[in-house]
C-alpha cells in the first residue's frame, strides 16, 4: 500500500529511489567484498592461493605419478619433461610429492586455525561477558600460555604423546591430530585477547543496551549482537593463523617431529633436501617457494580483509 | 541528606490516581578502584538521591549540564544500570525488587530511545530484524508473516516505508535511524518511554521532525515520556513538567510554563538565562555562573550548588536543602528562595 507512495516524512525523495534500490543489495558483507576487491595485492593473492589449493586437490588426477616410486637411475635430476620439478635422492618425483605434501600442510594449517580460533572465541567470549574473577582467571591462563616457550613445548608434547596417539588413530592420522592439537593449542591466546577486547567494548554499545532493554537474554545478546560485530578482526587473525600454522608444521617436520619420514609434507621435503643444497638446489627451492608463496598470499589476504572489514577506513 | 518524605507530584490537590512511575531517593555511585588490590578508593556520585513522580500521559523533561546524572537516572529506572540504592515504583510494583521474570514482563511496558542514532542500531542486522527482535523475544507474533506485517505497521507509524525493512542501518540518515530506534521501542507497545537526549545528535531541522513524531505518537498511543535533554528550548516545547538536575540531584521541578516564567532555584535561573532568544532587540540579563561544575567524586558539602551560587550564604555549605513545594506544584531545593 504505502510501498509505491513514500510516506511524506521519510527522507527518500522519488529521485533517490533508483539509487536506493541498487544499494538495497549491499549488506555489510557485500560491502566488505566490494572493498576487498579494491585491494589489488589481496585479490592477486586470493587468486594465487586458489590456484595452489586447487592444484594440491586436483593434482593427483592431473599428474598421476606415485609419490613413492623409487628410481635410482633418475635420482637428483633437475626439472625435465618427465619430472617437471625434478627428483630427490631416491629418484622420487618431486611434483607428485609436493602435491601430496601441500594437502597435508594446508590441511594442518586450516585445522590448526580452526582449533585456535575456536578456543580463542570461547575463552575470549566468556572472559569478555563475565567480569571480575572469571575474567581475571581466564586472562591469567591466557598470559600463562603466552609466556610458555612454544617450540620446546611442542617438542615435549609430541615426544610424550606421539606413541599413545599413534596407537589409537594410526600413524598418519595420529600425527595429524597431534600436530593440529599442539599448534592450535599454543596459538589461541592472541585470538582470545582480541575477542575479549572486542566483547568488552561492544557490550557497552548502545545497540546491545537496547537489546538488554528489550529483554534479550545474555546468549541472544552475544549471538545476535556482539559476536557478528566482533568477527571482522577475528577473521583477519584467523588467516594469519593459517600461515603461522603452516610454518609451524614445516618447522616440526624439518626437525623430524612431524609426520613419519616417508610421508611428504612441504616441511619434510625441505628437511630432506638440506643435505643436497649444493648439488640439487631445486629440491629445496620448490617446497621453500611453495611455503613462501602460500604464507605470503594468506598474509596479504589477511591485510585485505582487515582493510575491507574496518568501516572507518575509506576505500 | 534525608529523602524528602513527600515527593513532588503534578496533582497536588486531587490525588486520585497513583503516578505511573515514582522514583524515590535513587542513588548510583560508581566505584573507582585503584591500588594493587583494586580496592574502592573513591566513588563518583552520578545520581545522588533523586525523587520524582510521572503521571500517566504526561511528559517529564529532565535538564541539566552534561555529567549531572540525567542519563544514569534514566538507565537506573530501566535497570540497565543497577542503582546503588533507592526505589523505583512502576505501575504499583517496585522495579528494584523484581526477579528476572518480572523484569522481563516490565520491559514490555518501559522502553528507551537512545541519543546516538549511529551507535544504537546493530550495523549487521536489517531494519526488519532490529524492529522485529522484541516481537520474537516476547513472543508477540506466532508466524513469520505476522512478524513482517507488524514490522511494516511499525515502520509506517514512524514515517518510514515498508521496503526499508530489508535494508541495513548504514543506508539511512541520522533522522531516519532515530525513527527506526523509536519503532524498535514501540514494538512492545510500552506505556513509558525514556527518551535519552533523542534529538541532541540531529540537525535542527530534523530535530523538529522527530519531536513532532514523538508528540504525535504520544497522542496516538497514550504514551508517557521521561524526556532527557540538555537543550532547554526542546524540553520546553514537549514537556508537561520539567525537572532541573545539578550534580546528581533534582534542584527544581515545576510545570514547564511556570519554570520558564518564574524559576525559583538560582541554578534554573542561570540555565534559563542561557537560552538564546530569537529576537535581537530583546535585552536580557545573562547570569554567568562562575567556575566549573564541581567534581562529582567529591561533591560540595551541604547544597551542591553553593560553590557557584550567586545568593549563597555561609550555612549553605552546611545544610543540604530538600525539595519543598514552594508554590502549588512547584518544588525547589533552596534555603533562601521562596
Amino acid at each position: 500500500m504505502a510501498g509505491s507512495t513514500p510516506a511524506s516524512l521519510s527522507a527518500s525523495a522519488p529521485a533517490a529511489a533508483p539509487a536506493a534500490r541498487k544499494a538495497q543489495r549491499f549488506s555489510p558483507w557485500h560491502e566488505a567484498w566490494r572493498r576487498f576487491r579494491r585491494h589489488k595485492m589481496a585479490l592477486f593473492s586470493a587468486v594465487a592461493l586458489f590456484l595452489i589449493v586447487f592444484g594440491v586437490l586436483a593434482g593427483p588426477f592431473l599428474w598421476p605419478v606415485a609419490i613413492n616410486e623409487i628410481d635410482f637411475a633418475a635420482k637428483l635430476q633437475g626439472p625435465s619433461w618427465a619430472h617437471p620439478l625434478g627428483t630427490d635422492d631416491l629418484g622420487q618425483d618431486l611434483l607428485a610429492r609436493l602435491i601430496y605434501g601441500g594437502r597435508i600442510s594446508i590441511a594442518v594449517g586450516v585445522a590448526a586455525m580452526v582449533v585456535a580460533i575456536f578456543f580463542g572465541l570461547l575463552v575470549g567470549a566468556i572472559a569478555g561477558m563475565s567480569s571480575g574473577r572469571v575474567d581475571a582467571a581466564l586472562m591469567w591462563v591466557t598470559d600463562l600460555f603466552l609466556s610458555l616457550p612454544q617450540l620446546p613445548l611442542l617438542l615435549l608434547v609430541i615426544y610424550l604423546f606421539r606413541e599413545p596417539v599413534k596407537g589409537v588413530l594410526g600413524v598418519e592420522g595420529g600425527a595429524f591430530v597431534l600436530i593440529v592439537a599442539v599448534i592450535g593449542g599454543t596459538r589461541w591466546m592472541s585470538a582470545a585477547r582480541l575477542v575479549r577486547a572486542q566483547f568488552l567494548s561492544l557490550r557497552e554499545k548502545e545497540f546491545v543496551e537496547a537489546a538488554r532493554a528489550l529483554g534479550a537474554s545474555k546468549l541472544r545478546q552475544v549471538v545476535q549482537h556482539i559476536l557478528p560485530n566482533a568477527l571482522g578482526p577475528v577473521i583477519v587473525v584467523a588467516t594469519i593463523d593459517i600461515a603461522a600454522a603452516i610454518i609451524a608444521e614445516s618447522t616440526l617436520s624439518f626437525l623430524g617431529l612431524g609426520f613419519p619420514s616417508d610421508v611428504p609434507t612441504w616441511g619434510s621435503v625441505l628437511r630432506d633436501a638440506k643435505d643436497y643444497l649444493d648439488i640439487a638446489p631445486h629440491w629445496a627451492l620448490f617446497p621453500g617457494s611453495l611455503i613462501f608463496i602460500t604464507v605470503l598470499a594468506i598474509n596479504f589476504i589477511g591485510d585485505g580483509l582487515r582493510d575491507a572489514l574496518d568501516p572507518r577506513r575509506v576505500l | 541528606m534525608s529523602a524528602p518524605v513527600s515527593a513532588p507530584t503534578a496533582a497536588s490537590a486531587a490525588d486520585t490516581a497513583k503516578p505511573l512511575l515514582s522514583v524515590r531517593d535513587l542513588r548510583k555511585h560508581f566505584a573507582i578502584r585503584g591500588g594493587i588490590l583494586s580496592r574502592v578508593v573513591d566513588k563518583v556520585h552520578a545520581v545522588d538521591g533523586v525523587s520524582f513522580d510521572i503521571e500517566a500521559g504526561e511528559t517529564l523533561g529532565v535538564v541539566g549540564e552534561s555529567g549531572c546524572g540525567k542519563s544514569t537516572t534514566g538507565r537506573c529506572i530501566l535497570r540497565l544500570i543497577e542503582p546503588s540504592s533507592g526505589e523505583v515504583w512502576f505501575q504499583g510494583a517496585d522495579v528494584m525488587k523484581m526477579n528476572h521474570a518480572q523484569l522481563q514482563a516490565m520491559r514490555r511496558d518501559m522502553q528507551i530511545i537512545f541519543q546516538d542514532p549511529y551507535a544504537s542500531l546493530n550495523p549487521r542486522l536489517t531494519i526488519g530484524a532490529i524492529i522485529g527482535e522484541a516481537l520474537t523475544i516476547h513472543k508477540l507474533v506466532n508466524s513469520r508473516q505476522a512478524l513482517e506485517d507488524r514490522v511494516v505497521q511499525l515502520l509506517e507509524t514512524v514515517g518510514l516505508r515498508p521496503d526499508h525493512m530489508r535494508r541495513f542501518p548504514h543506508e539511512f540518515s541520522g533522522g531516519q535511524r532515530q525513527r527506526i530506534g523509536i519503532a524498535r521501542a514501540l514494538a512492545v507497545e510500552p506505556k513509558l518511554l525514556i527518551c535519552d537526549e533523542p534529538v541532541s545528535a540531529l540537525d535542527v531541522s530534523i530535530q523538529a521532525q522527530v519531536i513532532n513524531l514523538l508528540e504525535d505518537l504520544q497522542e496516538q498511543f497514550g504514551l508517557t515520556y521521561l524526556f532527557i535533554a540538555h537543550d532547554l528550548s526542546v524540553v520546553e516545547h514537549i514537556s508537561t513538567r520539567i525537572a532541573v538536575m545539578y550534580l546528581g540531584r533534582v534542584v527544581e521541578i515545576a510545570p514547564a510554563a511556570e519554570l520558564y516564567d518564574k524559576p525559583i532555584h538560582p541554578y534554573s535561573e542561570a540555565l534559563l538565562s542561557a537560552v538564546p532568544i530569537p529576537d535581537p532587540t530583546v535585552k536580557r540579563k545573562r547570569i554567568m555562573l562562575e567556575g566549573d561544575v564541581p567534581n562529582p567524586i567529591r561533591p560540595p558539602s551541604g547544597c551542591h550548588f553553593h560553590t557557584r551560587c550567586p545568593i549563597a550564604r555561609p550555612d549553605c555549605s552546611q545544610r543540604s536543602p530538600v525539595l519543598e513545594e514552594k508554590r502549588p506544584g512547584h518544588w525547589a531545593a533552596c534555603h533562601y528562595r521562596d
